[in-house]
């Protein structure tokens, strides 16, 4: 059945199969950063954002996305690179795999959570699985990035 | 040091954190054959008859094969230095069937549908034998999984098939009964482990094509490219000249990826066929035809005076190889050898069995066997320290490999000598950073809650003595930057980044002057791959012989350029000076020099092996909270101290140890392969088998006490598997110092725990 929608604002009208999953659609567009982790949406690797909010594109069917707009890390790049910087220091990217679906659900919460605490961080995230870097290094990565963000904030504010 | 010890950023972050598309997957879009395998529903059976009439009539159908099909030659698809210990006990596919999941048929397609419908068509008549599923019965059952007559061992590891089993071995130092006979305290304990499944986020994957020169192309998650060649070469019979295996990023190994396990069914549908073929393994398959830990059944007696002084240890590892004996007789080494090795005792003894059964078949995991081991010792000596109402901390200090032990010569670790060790200051920092006088052994905070420590040693080694190599070349281009070719696999680990930081500093050269190239078999220098926590210490190690090499080149042709001896001459990274006459040359005229003419561009390639495989130490201590009426246990704190000579770079060896510790405490709290009644795996994917989330973990701190290894790049050890070892058997211990329990089953589940309590009258 045709669709329409649009990745990384760009409009794509397209036939697909009733069945085909949005992961499987976004990669046969060239949307390389989702992952496939699991089949059961349980490890976050696939996450994208339809319109503003974050969700498992393994367990979504194409057709869903009917008239919606699809954000990937290819539309992200500026925006994952900034906190992929904090991750990179921290050497918590390790294998890389879990990345792309980590940081869109970073780049999620930075927007819906103000001042999250450390258990707040850890509850938006813990959707997102990770058999490398133990979590640890993942969490100063998030906390240094909000600081930033904060003290950008802060000093938006005075002026 | 500019560059070693710095915890600079890796070689490929920004690739990875803005999801360009560098994996296997990523990186071989296009028209590919779909592959995928009927797989056997019964744990044993003989396929009697095998009708593909009908599904190769479905449209898109290209290739299906039966065992008919394939070579008739045995082979092991464990990932090991020729000639590989591991029994050759497979085929790409046998008219028998060994474990729920083995391969039955290969389809490939041009679409997923079109296999999908085929796979339905295969008709299949099995003969279903009765299943060999409890792995403590497999030697001498009238159930043989391997009767085969062309099974064959390429090394003695006391294999006998007909008996189903896959490897034995015994060793004695000293006298361990007379020892026995005079020691005050005797523990004498059994101790399980179960089989756990990598879970490594990118599964097995594989793409294959034949190239311009009609050579057979991989492209696959491999930790042993070179091994996959040789692996293939033996499987499909073609010869090792007509094999070129490429490895693009990996998302994650962890062991798993030292088997070959995706690369053989798409590699022969492309041989077949001439056209490309890939393989992507689901979830759910890694977990039912992947290549888990062994589980493991370990006996310990251990011996003390009264005092608390070890006089003789003795371990008895049975292990389930389950239907392939994949690193069977090489893992359950490790359980003995390392365990016992970390103390001083007058005698020990070690006895192996590795067994056949109709479960999946097991390979390597992280610790590699010593993580078994260790559960089973280090939870012994707890025993022993609380039979003796000691400190358990304090009995390791009295018992354990320390600094003092520099100079001794291991008898159970193949008789090396002991060159570096710092465990003793880990324990201290260890017990101080978690505060342990003053939590030992619990105290109960109320609401049915209690808080204890528990604590373990562990140590791995470095690479394998005399046997794997590393090999580097380094090049100086033009301009004078260099390229750095290696045959280790990078899987996340960072194990490219490492070396060009040894690179760097051995050169006296800019860190981002280094160009890193991964491995292509038809152009890296040879490698034996990225396990054995080898990299660091044995390719680290290649990398410093080689620059050695090359900066002797380099100072040769600057003095020859500007006219002097190089004797005369002096070479400082960035130029060479001729000390006579104050000339200098830049490293980038050198670079220019050598491209032009009848000059030979600079290249130096040296390997190296070693003699040694210095181990790593680590004491690991943890802070749980035990609910005694639920028996849920949350840990709270994890404290990690580590000994692994010269950190390289202390980010990712501060994430590699937290990283392991996590993946222990889902070995120790909940991860479990689990089989049905008819060996059919019951947990196959994240829905049920649990691995630990950001939630589960608790707080984890690492710390670093250095020593120096002589043997060593920069005086480096490894980290990779050590860090894996401790949880278990520390939190073992700290739900015994909760509630008197000695847990020596894992995992160690709310559940189990609740059970001993109730039968003990303490709920």
């Amino acid at each position: 059945m045709q669709i329409k929608l649009w990745i990384n604002d760009k409009e794509y009208i397209d036939d697909v199969l009733p069945d085909t999953l949005l992961l499987d659609f976004l990669r046969s567009k060239g949307q390389l950063s989702v992952k496939r982790g699991c089949e059961t949406s349980n490890c976050g690797l696939c996450t994208v954002i339809l319109e503003s909010k974050p969700i498992l594109s393994c367990s979504f069917l194409a057709v869903r996305a009917n008239g919606l707009h699809v954000t990937t890390m290819e539309g992200l790049q500026e925006e994952a690179a900034e906190f992929g910087n904090f991750l990179a220091d921290e050497g918590a990217e390790q294998c890389g795999f879990c990345s792309p679906g980590f940081i869109m659900n970073v780049l999620s919460m930075v927007k819906e959570l103000n001042n999250p605490t450390e258990d707040e961080i850890k509850k938006y995230l813990e959707g997102n699985l990770c058999r490398c870097t133990g979590y640890m290094g993942q969490l100063r990565a998030v906390r240094k990035f909000l600081l930033l963000k904060n003290n950008r904030e802060v000093s938006h504010e005075v002026c | 040091m500019k560059f070693v010890n710095k915890g600079v950023r890796k070689k490929d972050s920004i690739a990875l954190v803005t999801g360009k598309p560098v994996y296997t997957d990523d990186v071989t879009q296009g028209c590919n054959l779909v592959v995928k395998l009927l797989r056997s529903p019964h744990s044993h059976a003989i396929i009697n008859e095998i009708n593909t009439e009908k599904a190769k009539k479905v449209p898109g159908i290209e290739c299906i094969l039966t065992y008919e099909d394939v070579p008739k030659s045995r082979f092991t698809t464990a990932g090991q230095t020729y000639p590989e210990p591991s029994p050759y006990d497979r085929l790409i596919l046998d008219k028998r069937l060994r474990c729920v999941g083995d391969p039955v048929a290969i389809v490939a397609g041009l679409d997923e549908k079109s296999v999908d419908k085929a796979l339905g068509l295969i008709k299949v008549k099995y003969e279903v034998l009765e299943a060999l599923l409890d792995y403590r019965t497999a030697i001498d059952n009238k159930i043989i999984v391997h009767p085969e007559d062309d099974f064959k061992t390429l090394c003695d590891v006391g294999a006998d098939n007909k008996r189903n089993i896959c490897s034995s071995d015994a060793m004695e130092v000293g006298d361990v009964e007379k020892d026995f006979k005079n020691c005050a305290h005797i523990i004498e304990e059994t101790y399980t482990t179960k089989a756990n499944n990598q879970s490594m986020m990118e599964t097995f994957r594989t793409q294959t094509s034949i190239d311009t020169y009609g050579r057979l192309t991989v492209i696959t998650s491999t930790q042993v490219p070179f091994h996959v060649r040789r692996i293939l070469s033996n499987a499909l019979q073609i010869p090792k000249s007509k094999i070129r295996v490429i490895k693009p990023r990996i998302g994650g190994g962890f062991g798993a990826k030292q088997t070959i396990v995706s690369e053989i069914f798409p590699a022969i549908v492309t041989w077949k066929t001439g056209k490309p073929a890939k393989m992507v393994y689901s979830r759910k398959e890694s977990f039912t035809n992947g290549s888990p830990r062994h589980e493991a059944e370990m006996k310990i007696r251990l011996g003390a005076d009264e005092n608390g002084i070890i006089k003789a240890i003795h371990m008895f590892s049975l292990w389930n190889a389950g239907a392939y004996g994949d690193h069977g007789p090489t893992t359950v080494g490790l359980s003995g050898h390392k365990a016992m090795t970390i103390y001083n005792a007058a005698s020990y003894k070690f006895e192996n069995e590795v067994v056949y059964s109709n479960t999946m078949g097991a390979g390597a995991f992280r610790g590699y066997g010593a993580t078994q081991g260790f559960f089973a010792l280090e939870s012994a000596v707890n025993e022993l320290a609380a039979k003796l109402n000691m400190d358990p901390t304090v009995l390791r200090m009295n018992n354990m490999l320390t600094q003092k032990n520099v100079g001794k010569i291991m008898p159970t670790y193949y008789n090396e000598e002991l060159k570096s060790c710092t465990l003793d200051k880990c324990m201290l920092k260890a017990k101080e950073m978690i505060n342990w006088d003053e939590k030992f052994p619990s105290k109960d905070i109320g609401n049915d809650k209690v808080r204890s420590v528990g604590c373990a040693v562990a140590m791995q080694g470095s690479g394998i003595s005399s046997c794997d190599v590393g090999a580097v070349e380094i090049r100086l281009n033009d301009e004078g930057f260099y390229t750095l070719l290696i045959g280790a696999t990078d899987m996340g680990t960072g194990c490219d980044t490492i070396l060009a930081q040894i690179a760097a500093d051995c050169l006296d050269t800019d860190y981002d002057n280094i160009v890193v190239h991964g491995v292509d078999t038809d152009l890296s220098p040879y490698d034996t791959g990225s396990y054995a926590s080898s990299t660091t210490y044995i390719t680290g190690m290649a990398v410093v012989k080689t620059c050695e090499v090359l900066r002797d080149k380099i100072l040769s042709e600057g003095a020859r350029l500007l006219g002097c001896k190089p004797e005369d001459a002096e070479f400082d990274g960035k130029q060479v000076v001729c000390a006579g006459t104050g000339k200098t040359i830049s490293l980038a005229e050198i670079g220019y020099a050598s491209y032009v003419g009848t000059n030979a561009y600079l290249t130096a390639t040296r390997s190296h092996f070693s003699p040694t495989s210095p181990p790593p130490f680590m004491a690991g201590l943890v802070e749980i909270e035990l609910d005694k009426l639920t028996g849920k246990i949350d840990i709270i704190d994890y404290v990690g101290v580590v000994d692994c000579g010269t950190v390289i770079n202390p980010n990712l060896a501060r994430i590699q140890a937290e990283g392991g510790i996590v993946q222990g405490m889902g070995m120790t709290l909940y991860e479990d392969v689990k089989y049905d009644e008819n060996g059919r795996m019951l947990n196959d994917s994240f829905m049920q088998y649990k691995i630990p989330s950001r939630m589960d973990v608790g707080k984890i701190r690492v710390d670093f006490e250095s020593s120096y290894e002589p043997t060593g790049p920069f005086g480096a050890k490894s980290i990779g598997e050590l860090v894996i070892n401790t949880p278990a058997p520390a939190i073992a211990n700290a739900v015994y110092n909760a509630t008197n329990i000695n847990m020596r089953s894992l995992p160690i589940t709310g559940e189990k725990i609740l059970t001993k309590m109730i039968n003990n009258g303490q709920n």
